[in-house]
């Protein structure tokens, strides 16, 4: 099962890296030359490739013009370097400071107690000059990530792991890294299936269509073929680039149990290695939709705590709470389920019979239950969805009742996270079932709290 | 057993917002509705139809009316009950709802007070916890109770306070 993990060397066997090392003894560093190229990425390869090609080719164009285009380039070159002048990091008194800036200066503090997982990201551009990102989360509510982009492979992996170590307790004194403990492989998506999946997704579906209808249009009609083509030529190009975004993303995506929580590699292009960590999943949601019944596959989503998103570091983040499983077996997604939730409700209760009358769809599938440490809610027809909450997280508890409810006498029950989009739903239950769950669930959902805390506290 | 009788029976005795937040409803739609019967009475006016006139005048009269004592139900399905470890917020007529916020979860208390409330020298309570879909809040409250709720919540909640 333990295959190698290619992207990432084990950090012992690298050889020390001095500026790396230097960092962490306290010196400012600057990060790799190369970063604000890389940062800026397509956005001035695409500048520059307009700037230069029209340049270079039209030779007979004026030099003024000429002059401009290289002013462009220069302009654009001091930026980076001074953007590159100004930042600096380095570890002091078991804090992690970034500085950046020239005119409005940030200085970010970090401290390395507070360290829950680092991640790496990898952008293609980076991985043609061998460089990495570092993103480095932080356990306090806020959920903001410190980022080191960009670093070479071997000093990130060096760094990544002393920054670890130094978390954990290790004396900054302690040599290089201790032996990284092997990490159990549980699931990787095989390509192929990565596509099938997308094939058969809403979106996918769409465009396998529309294609089949251009091919028939253009073996019948093949003079409408091609202004039906310029027609539909952007929706079509929107939806391959959102399918190939998600089959970029989620390529040869490995879970692994690390000590930490699970760890996610993946990525075609932009290749990343990020850290669920156990304690901060919110919820997880298993969906099936209906084209992939027939395989028996599903998609495992979790939930994360985290503020609402804003700005481009936080999209980043909300790719955290990302699938865990882009597409599995049921097998594949019960065992990691119950990887991050041991101890699940074992039986469903079914929903009375007159709640069909309410939700004569969603019906069929309709079950919840309910034990001392998590609930679990099933719904949906066409896509069947089923999550699960751990009770310590929940945050409130509601009771719902509509005109067509209370005749029909059944109530819901909602349990309300810190995800943003999961929370269970504890659809149209008997109205005395209901209450008493509204009674019983608030003790159990503080009972949950303080056997966590306990455990929390004894390891 | 019915959703007013409180959580698995047990008496909890509910507090409501205050009657001055029904009178305050009933101004609120007796302003609407005058600004519409206006709008009514200038249209029959200016167009010189007088049963259609009428019968818009009369309409609009209805549907204050019942907006009225619909309003004046849900002045009066409002209640909490501040229990030992969690608050307790039902409301809703149509859709009744009941929520129970630990006061751990709580991460912040808020009160306001629109011109019209303030007038009235009423408030509303607010209790925020991470999850975006709570639903912990209490229209018309005194303010000097609005300011005690907002206390008590607080010292409650720094008590209880645990992490996400």
């Amino acid at each position: 099962m333990s295959e190698p993990l290619a992207p990432e060397p084990p950090a012992g066997l690298s050889p020390p890296q001095p500026r790396a090392l230097a960092g962490l003894g306290g010196d400012w560093q600057r990060l790799h030359p190369l970063s604000p190229l890389v940062r800026a990425g397509r956005g001035v390869l695409t500048i520059v490739v307009i700037v230069l090609i029209p340049t270079v080719a039209s030779r007979q164009g004026s030099l003024g013009n000429d002059l401009a285009h290289v002013g462009v380039l220069v302009v654009i070159f001091v930026l980076g370097v001074i953007s590159w002048l100004v930042t600096r990091w380095r570890v002091e008194g078991g804090v992690l400071r970034v500085e950046s800036g020239l005119i409005r200066r940030t200085s970010e503090r970090f401290p390395l107690s507070q360290i829950q997982a680092i991640d790496t990201v990898r952008p293609g551009l980076a991985r043609v000059f061998g460089l990495t990102e570092l993103r480095i989360r932080l356990a306090s509510g806020s959920g903001k990530a410190g980022r080191l982009a960009y670093l070479t492979n071997a000093e990130a992996e060096t760094l990544r792991a002393r920054l670890l170590a130094l978390s954990h307790g290790v004396a900054e004194a302690a040599p290089a890294s201790p032996a990284p403990t092997p990490e159990q492989t549980l699931v990787s998506v095989p390509p192929g299936q990565l596509f099938a999946s997308l094939l058969l997704t809403g979106t996918g579906l769409v465009l396998e269509l529309a294609i089949v209808g251009l091919l028939v249009l253009a073996i019948v009609a093949p003079a409408v073929e091609s202004a039906a083509i310029s027609a539909g030529a952007v929706g079509l190009l929107g939806l391959a680039v959102s399918l190939f975004r998600r089959f970029n993303g989620d390529y040869r995506l490995t879970v692994t149990d690390a000590p930490d929580g699970l760890r996610l590699r993946a990525g075609l292009v932009e290749t990343s290695a990020e850290t669920i960590p156990q304690g901060r999943i919110q919820a997880i949601r298993m969906i099936e939709p209906l084209a992939w019944r027939p395989f028996g596959w599903c998609r495992l989503e979790v939930d994360v705590a985290s503020q609402k998103s804003k700005g481009r570091q936080d999209r980043n983040q909300a790719k955290a709470a990302r699938a865990l499983l882009p597409v599995g077996s049921r097998e594949q997604g019960a065992l990691l389920v119950a990887k991050v939730f041991p101890g699940l409700p074992s039986e469903r209760l079914a929903p009375p019979a007159r709640a069909r009358w309410k939700s004569p769809l969603r019906f069929h599938y309709l079950s919840c239950a309910a034990n001392e440490r998590y609930a679990v809610a099933t719904s949906g027809r066409l896509q069947r969805a089923t999550d699960w909450v751990p009770l310590e997280k929940v945050q409130s508890i509601r009771l719902l009742e509509g005109p067509i409810q209370r005749r029909l006498r059944l109530s819901s029950i909602h349990l309300d996270t810190a995800g943003r989009k999961v929370h269970a739903v504890l659809r149209d239950r008997d109205r005395m079932e209901g209450m008493q769950l509204l009674g019983e669930l608030p003790d159990q959902c503080r009972h949950a709290r303080q056997l966590e805390d306990r455990s929390h506290r004894s390891s | 057993m019915a959703i007013e009788d409180g959580v698995n029976g047990e008496a909890s005795s509910w507090d409501a917002p205050s009657p001055r937040l029904r009178v305050l409803r009933h101004y609120e739609v007796a302003a609407c509705t005058l600004v519409a019967l206006i709008l009514a009475v200038i249209i029959t006016v200016v167009v010189d139809a007088t049963v259609a006139g009428v019968t818009a005048v009369i309409g609009v009269i209805l549907v204050g009316a019942i907006a009225d004592v619909i309003a004046g139900r849900r002045v009066r399905a409002w209640g909490y009950a501040e229990r030992a470890e969690d608050l307790l917020v039902k409301r809703g007529v149509m859709f009744r709802r009941m929520s129970v916020i630990p006061y751990g979860r709580m991460q912040y208390v808020e009160v306001t007070a629109g011109p019209f409330e303030r007038a009235f020298g009423l408030a509303t309570v607010q209790m925020h916890t991470a999850a975006a879909a709570s639903d912990a809040r209490i229209p018309g409250l005194p303010a000097v109770e609005a300011a005690r709720l907002r206390d008590q919540l607080t010292s409650l909640g720094e008590a209880h306070a645990m992490g996400l």
